[in-house]
């Protein structure tokens, strides 16, 4: 028989949950299969893209060269230290050493922001250059001796509008893991968190893995092959 | 809050009876009742379409609604069917309520989740609708690019709808795995569980991996709306057969988000109405995951004609066969178990006797469409109306009403009308058979589907099909009427009126507040082990009332 832990009932401890491992272990569960879903989304894109590239290689080869492999290197190092800094904070949290879990919850939103101030930097250049996505496509100036409308071939604009659906989605979930970041951020700094109750903190953690792993991904594929 | 010494009138139904409890609860049992009214709201609406679409088309021509209109009433009749009925309507509705007490537990896993996808439900059911106010919605359930791109704006709040209804599907699927995974009461082994839970299980599978789909789907079409990203219209160099493979790698496993909780009802109907341990458990269970696993890899079977290349066709007819054989694992198991049951014909067994009919005529006439060289005769004709119709309403929606009779006691805390059940369950069988059946044949003859207007040699059909939705009407209002009734004049009901083993069942009736169990339960035996508890029955007829099943002497084992 289950005993009813009246007594000493843990504060983060929800009503329906015999033990605070069952409810530590249900909640990383549902984080895992909404990581799933996630990767299904993008799975859908991904699909996208391989049929276009599937049906236009050339094209492809040749219209990536417009995405500056510096900058989204830039970024994927940034991703990679995000990734890390969130999880040295789960370890911190486990220690009980709230100051570091903080500092590296600041770290990691630091570099999320960083990563967004770069992508602003690469989009608002392809507009300058009237790469857009879809029918509002039209390349033109000249960059270091080079034409942009050498870019204006048939399915071009398809190589754009899966660009900026990929990156412009990936960027959404930035942006939504930096309002997560901020929220965990507060909980911390009210000392919520202890080894005794760090699911939040795990879990926005695997959440900030998949974005890092997507843009793994989405990296080498647009920018680099 | 303690739940050691409860007062046995408190139920929660009535310990805080304010509409504010009820809206903000956390209750999976409230949380069932309140999709049951939204989706028996939906379900009526949708159907009160489809008594207009039948009566428009009782003649040639025009009868009580022109061609624009007629295409209006069945697209939304088809939007409101399958996304704000059927596909939340048995995971959402019976999920909620019995899964957490089949398990022995006192909710699901993530309650404020729970109660967050029921609110995206109605917001996406209103943005949907919300539609109806901007223009007219055409072109069909499937939104098929570029149609849909180019109809108007109208159609963007539907998709845009569908979109957010996803999401209100994916976090129900996604809580419901975590549930059954982990909080099993104590003995509750994966062959314990009642097949419901199995089935719930597979559909929550599904919901999961497939929704995620239709979401960027919709996200593209959006996008290719207002950004041009000319991934689907070939004007802008898109490819439209993409869209169609997006559309039904969702879509086609979406029809065993639907049909796969009907499964589990009438494993549960069959079991406890026939007294009989359910023959095959382990089979009936795994075909359950067996179906939600062939369903991913079957959707190109709606594309036949659309020019995909003839061996993904062929491919793909292979695979759709595939799912007969789970499927017919499933129907032969029912049947067994009937066999030397001592049946009862309460009304939820009724229908459950009906949906072996009913779902076996519509699953060997889908794999009847699945034949490549069939299927180029019958696409697009009634007869595919006929056979999904058979599945989604003589599936789904019967067996749903065999759940919503068989759980209404524990749900109301009231008995329905039994002589009014029968009578409507009698009404509902010919009336639909009297519908669609007809449906075959003038498809079979070549009748195209969606058409406003037919040739006069398919009027005798046409009008046979429109009086067998009105037969199927006066019947699906009877049921509303007499269930509604129940609520203000039906007897209090026992807490298990039908003598059945699962857990839900030998809890009190109505549930308690604030918890569902005050003791957690300790299984000790399958859920269909009649065999093993003969004298749990023994004053059952009379006043309905049986022993809870741990009050009986354990088997000697």
């Amino acid at each position: 028989m289950a005993s009813h832990p009246l007594d000493g009932h843990p504060a983060h401890l929800e009503h329906h949950f015999v033990s605070s491992e069952q409810q530590f272990d249900a909640a990383k569960m549902g984080m895992w299969l909404f990581l799933i879903t996630e990767i299904l989304l993008f799975s859908g894109m991904f699909v996208l893209y391989t049929v276009y590239r599937s049906w236009h290689p050339e094209v492809f080869a040749l219209v990536s060269e417009v995405l500056d492999w510096r900058m989204g290197g830039f970024n994927t190092l940034v991703l990679l230290a995000s990734s890390f800094t969130v999880a040295l904070g789960i370890h911190y949290a486990q220690k009980n050493d709230n100051r570091k879990l903080i500092i590296n919850l600041v770290l990691t939103l630091i570099f999320a922001l960083i990563f967004l101030v770069v992508k602003y930097f690469e989009y608002t250049g392809k507009f300058a250059h009237g790469i857009y996505p879809g029918a509002a496509f039209d390349p033109h100036g000249i960059v270091d001796g080079l034409d942009y409308a050498k870019y204006n071939v048939p399915y071009a604009a398809q190589f754009f509008s899966i660009y900026f659906v990929m990156t412009g989605i990936h960027a959404f979930h930035v942006i939504v893991g930096i309002g997560v970041f901020i929220w965990i951020t507060l909980r911390a700094s009210r000392g919520e968190f202890s080894a005794a109750y760090y699911t939040p903190v795990e879990l926005t953690g695997l959440y900030w893995h998949l974005v890092d792993i997507i843009w793994i991904f989405l990296f080498p594929l647009l920018y680099l092959i | 809050m303690s739940a050691t010494a409860q007062d046995a009138s408190i139920n929660f139904l009535n310990y805080d009876k304010s509409l504010k409890s009820w809206l903000f609860t956390k209750d999976h049992k409230r949380i069932g009742l309140m999709y049951l009214v939204a989706v028996s709201i939906a379900f009526l609406a949708g159907g009160i379409l489809a008594l207009l679409v039948r009566l428009e088309l009782l003649g040639p021509g025009e009868t009580i609604m022109g061609p624009d209109q007629y295409n209006q009433s069945f697209t939304l009749h088809a939007v409101l069917m399958v996304f704000a009925f059927i596909i939340p309507a048995v995971p959402a509705v019976f999920g909620n309520f019995v899964l957490p007490l089949q398990l022995g537990a006192k909710d699901v896993a993530f309650p404020k989740l729970n109660l967050a996808s029921f609110y995206i439900y109605l917001i996406g059911v209103v943005i949907a609708m919300s539609a109806l106010l901007v223009g007219r919605i055409d072109g069909g359930w499937t939104f098929y690019a570029p149609y849909s791109e180019r109809v108007g704006d109208s159609i963007l709040y539907v998709t845009t709808g569908v979109f957010v209804m996803g999401f209100s599907s994916i976090l129900t699927g996604l809580n419901f795995i975590v549930t059954v995974h982990k909080m099993r009461a104590p003995g509750l082994t994966w062959n314990r569980l009642p097949l419901f839970v199995w089935s719930i299980y597979a559909t929550a599978i599904v919901q999961v991996l497939a929704t995620p789909v239709i979401g960027i789907t919709m996200v593209l079409l959006f996008l290719e709306r207002f950004l041009s990203i000319g991934i689907f219209d070939p004007a802008l160099g898109g490819d439209p057969v993409l869209f169609q493979h997006f559309f039904w790698f969702y879509s086609h496993p979406a029809v065993y988000i639907m049909i796969l909780p009907a499964f589990g009802i009438v494993s549960d109907l069959i079991g406890t109405f026939s007294r009989h341990r359910v023959s095959g458990y382990l089979f009936v269970a795994l075909s359950s995951v067996a179906i939600a696993f062939l369903g991913f890899l079957v959707w190109g079977h709606h594309m036949f004609v659309s020019g995909q290349s003839a061996t993904s066709s062929i491919v793909f007819s292979l695979l759709t066969y595939l799912i007969g054989i789970p499927t017919g694992v499933k129907v032969l198991n029912w049947v067994t178990t009937l066999y030397k049951g001592s049946i009862s014909y309460k009304t939820p067994m009724l229908y459950a006797l009906m949906f072996l009919f009913t779902f076996s005529i519509g699953g060997f006439t889908g794999v009847m469409v699945g034949v490549l060289g069939i299927d180029i005769h019958l696409h697009d004709t009634y007869f595919v109306v006929a056979h999904f119709h058979y599945v989604m309403m003589g599936g789904s929606v019967i067996a749903g009403l065999g759940a919503l009779h068989y759980w209404w006691p524990k749900m109301t805390g009231r008995m329905y009308n039994e002589r009014l059940g029968k009578i409507a369950a009698t009404l509902v069988f010919f009336g639909f058979n009297l519908t669609f059946f007809p449906q075959f044949i003038m498809g079979s003859r070549g009748m195209p589907r969606r058409y406003y207007d037919y040739l006069p040699e398919f009027q005798q059909m046409h009008q046979l099909s429109t009086y067998g939705s009105w037969v199927l009407g006066v019947g699906l209002f009877m049921i509303l009427g007499y269930l509604l009734m129940s609520l203000k004049t039906g007897k209090k009901a026992p807490s298990n009126p039908w003598g059945a083993l699962t857990l839900e069942w030998t809890h009190t009736t109505p549930l308690p507040h604030p918890h569902n169990f005050t003791q957690t339960p300790v299984v000790v035996r399958g859920p269909y082990d009649y065999h093993l508890v003969p004298e749990m029955f023994e004053n059952a007829a009379e006043d309905g009332s049986v022993k809870s099943v741990h009050d009986v002497s354990q088997p000697a084992s």
